[in-house]
């Protein structure tokens, strides 16, 4: 009677804990991939399609499901991968293309047919024009993920790096400076 | 004074080094070679220049408009000629360039028209207007525009009004000297203030080393019968940073993330006191400001100096001992080396050192932090600077913003009492520009998120109108042919209609009868229209041509063995 009654108490137990983890299940489901999110905050959102997927969901997507490397964001740089390998435990890997300095792509306005390919091309709706128009980018908007470049039957887009200035001007790391001088030193 | 002052935490006491530029009074700078005015000169918007090259200027021209609210006009410096509206070296630590207005004087530095405004008459509106106007910032070297601060807030009283005479930094004299020489027009200036703030209590505070200052705005205030309370502070570095002086007048502490409107308090520097009264009374906008010039230099001096001279200019005034190896600007403890000798003075330069390695002696290499403490102590915010550094150091800044790294004002306390000589504030600007960077570029990441997907969304809806769009046409075409189709084979039989109805036919077979039904009438409607038009080029034939188009028409008739008619209707008309 013993085993029975200790059989049923475990059932019980089986049962009700049971219930407990199933309307857990349902009543706290997290709608989306929590990871995916994680990743895709880590992208630089550029939409630029260099990694061969069409925007940077896609590629956190698939990045989530292992299923590809975390080097081939060019845009994200190499703090973009530590980044990536310090979230997902993975190892840092060296980028796959070179990394590029930000850049900001200019429609030169004298050669701009107003053909709008670009505007249709731009993924981040940084180019402001109408048919037959002028066309311009907004700077502050352009991620400059170079998709205008190809479709431009004219060439009149080209790329041109954001340098430094007072408004993105940043204090460097005071033992940089050190090393560098110890460096100067040793040439 | 019987008055109850409280204290700030920390705070060191450094050299103050005043006494050598306070035994000459002010004098007025020479007029330079040439004035590099740069357009951005206050917190906010960047002014748009309204001037370019070859453009004569008169002294007081608007040469910069105010871009926005949070932004201050710009105005030229002296009488002249503009050579340029160009990028120059700005006085910043990071040497970087910013667009400036190059004025070359003509020497006879000519006003603009202008005078005193009815003050009396004038709306709060219009004097904030003709404030941001005529250029009038923050003096005290954060040069935020002086109208933004002087609208009162609508949910928290205006208990205090502070005006910050206290002057902490050493080496510094030019508030002290402006106290001394033009209390009156700064006690004016605050009347200003008060008028548009309407605060219950006015507190001039001013450090105790200032005696002759604080007697002359007494006796200011005492001859224009103001109830301003002038009240001297502890000498205490920085008792002139605005929370610190708060908290030592008021006995209030602003807390992080709050400002010192939120407790009903607003603060003032003395110059911009002055400055505003300028603007008012004699509709002068801010063209000069007081610069100390002093360190390694024979004769230090207060000068009044026009805005956008060189500064390697100016400091010659003062005689360098040739060892001056560069020129800091603002303090020893927050100023910094301009990159060279041609920035010009901003309205934020109070102070410019002429550095040598015997006024600042080298420091000794850095060595590790050994956790004593002493910053800590020393530190006016109460924050842990040695948490501060490490978390920096290893780039942690997550938990640097734990630690409250904004709310330090980078007043060097902290480095000063170091004995490791650790350079600390420069670590946490590193971190704070550094967090800031990340900031902007995630804003700009998610902005880039949103409208990508917002593309899409819209790309996916236009689609889907355009697929829509095409089934409904196609189904009109159906529903049309459908109906032509069943209006054909009624007219073909009226009575045999009622069999084909009854017959079961498939639909394909129905649009196919409809199809050919619709070809046949569109044939039938050609033909009869090709039939009822007469032919028009037949009136005036001539008997050969008759004959040939008879020949002509006998062949078709060979040819057509269908009825002809419209051979007979020429003939007629030939006979």
């Amino acid at each position: 009677m013993d085993i029975l009654l200790a059989i049923a108490i475990m059932a019980l137990g089986a049962v009700v804990l049971g219930a407990a983890l199933g309307f857990a299940s349902v009543k706290f489901k997290v709608e989306g991939d929590p990871l995916v999110e994680k990743i895709e905050g880590i992208l630089p959102q550029t939409q630029c399609g260099q990694c061969g997927f069409p925007g940077c969901k896609p590629y956190a997507e698939a990045i989530a499901k292992g299923e590809v490397d975390i080097n081939l964001c060019p845009p994200g740089g190499m703090e973009g991968v530590q980044k990536l390998a310090d979230l997902l435990g993975r190892e840092v890997k060296e980028l796959e293309a070179e990394e590029k300095p930000k850049q900001v792509a200019i429609i030169d306005e004298n050669i701009c047919i107003g053909c709008t390919l670009c505007i249709q091309a731009c993924p981040v709706d940084a180019i402001v024009g109408a048919a037959k128009q002028m066309h311009t980018i907004i700077a502050p908007l352009c991620t400059g993920c170079e998709l205008c470049l190809p479709p431009c039957p004219v060439e009149c887009i080209s790329m041109e790096a954001i340098g430094e200035n007072l408004d993105n001007w940043k204090w460097k790391y005071p033992v940089v400076e050190i090393k560098a001088a110890v460096l100067q030193k040793a040439a | 004074m019987l008055m109850n002052l409280f204290k700030f935490k920390g705070g060191v006491k450094p050299p103050t080094n005043k006494t050598q530029s306070l035994t000459l009074p002010i004098a007025q700078a020479p007029l330079p070679s040439r004035l590099i005015v740069p357009l951005h000169q206050s917190i906010g918007g960047t002014p748009r220049p309204v001037v370019q090259a070859g453009d004569k200027v008169l002294k007081g021209q608007l040469i910069g408009k105010a871009d926005g609210w949070i932004s201050a006009a710009v105005h030229a410096p002296t009488s002249g000629t503009v050579l340029e509206v160009a990028m120059h070296v700005q006085p910043h630590p990071s040497g970087l360039d910013a667009l400036c207005v190059v004025i070359e004087p003509d020497g006879k530095d000519e006003w603009i028209i202008h005078g005193p405004l009815d003050y009396a008459a004038m709306t709060p509106e219009a004097v904030r207007e003709h404030l941001q106007q005529s250029g009038v910032v923050g003096l005290g070297g954060a040069v935020f525009p002086t109208h933004g601060k002087l609208t009162a807030s609508k949910t928290v009283p205006m208990d205090e009004l502070v005006i910050n005479g206290a002057e902490c930094e050493p080496f510094i004299t030019c508030d002290d000297l402006l106290m001394r020489e033009r209390a009156e027009e700064v006690v004016r200036g605050i009347g200003i203030f008060r008028d548009l703030l309407q605060p219950k209590k006015v507190l001039i505070g001013i450090e105790d080393n200032k005696p002759e200052a604080a007697a002359a705005m007494r006796a200011a205030v005492d001859a224009l019968n103001e109830p301003f309370l002038v009240v001297q502070v502890p000498t205490l570095y920085p008792a002139g940073g605005a929370k610190q002086l708060i908290r030592v007048l008021t006995g209030k502490e602003v807390p992080a993330a709050k400002r010192s409107t939120d407790l009903g308090v607003q603060c003032f520097n003395v110059a911009t006191a002055y400055t505003a009264w300028r603007a008012i009374a004699y509709g002068e906008p801010v063209v000069s400001r007081l610069v100390t010039l002093s360190g390694n230099v024979h004769a230090p001096r207060n000068y009044e100096v026009l805005i956008g001279t060189p500064m390697g200019e100016l400091l010659k005034l003062a005689a360098p001992h040739p060892d001056t190896d560069g020129i800091v600007m603002g303090g020893p403890m927050m100023g910094f080396l301009v990159p060279n000798e041609q920035v010009p003075v901003v309205k934020a330069t109070n102070c410019l050192i002429a550095h040598s390695d015997r006024v600042f002696p080298p420091k000794a290499p850095e060595m590790p932090c050994i956790r004593c403490g002493a910053c800590a102590e020393a530190c006016p915010h109460e924050l842990q600077p040695f948490e501060l550094y490490w978390f920096s150091r290893a780039k942690n800044f997550g938990k640097t913003q734990e630690y409250h790294i904004f709310d330090c004002i980078e007043c060097g306390c902290c480095s000063f009492v170091c004995p490791s000589r650790i350079p600390l504030v420069q670590y946490f600007r590193f971190a704070k520009s550094e967090i800031w960077a990340r900031e902007r570029e995630k804003n700009a990441a998610d902005g880039a998120k949103t409208r990508f997907e917002f593309k899409q969304l819209r790309d996916e809806r236009e689609k889907a109108e355009k697929a829509e769009k095409l089934v409904k046409v196609a189904a009109a075409q159906a529903a049309k042919k459908a109906a032509e189709a069943a209006a054909a084979a009624a007219a073909e039989s009226g009575a045999e209609a009622v069999e084909t109805v009854a017959a079961p036919i498939t639909a394909v077979d129905a649009e196919k009868e409809a199809k050919k039904a619709t070809i046949a009438a569109a044939m039938a409607r050609a033909k009869a229209q090709r039939d009822a038009a007469p032919a028009r080029n037949t009136a005036a034939v001539t008997i050969e041509q008759q004959h040939a188009i008879d020949d002509i028409e006998a062949r078709r008739a060979v040819l057509e063995p269908a009825p002809q008619t419209s051979a007979a209707p020429p003939a007629e008309k030939a006979e």
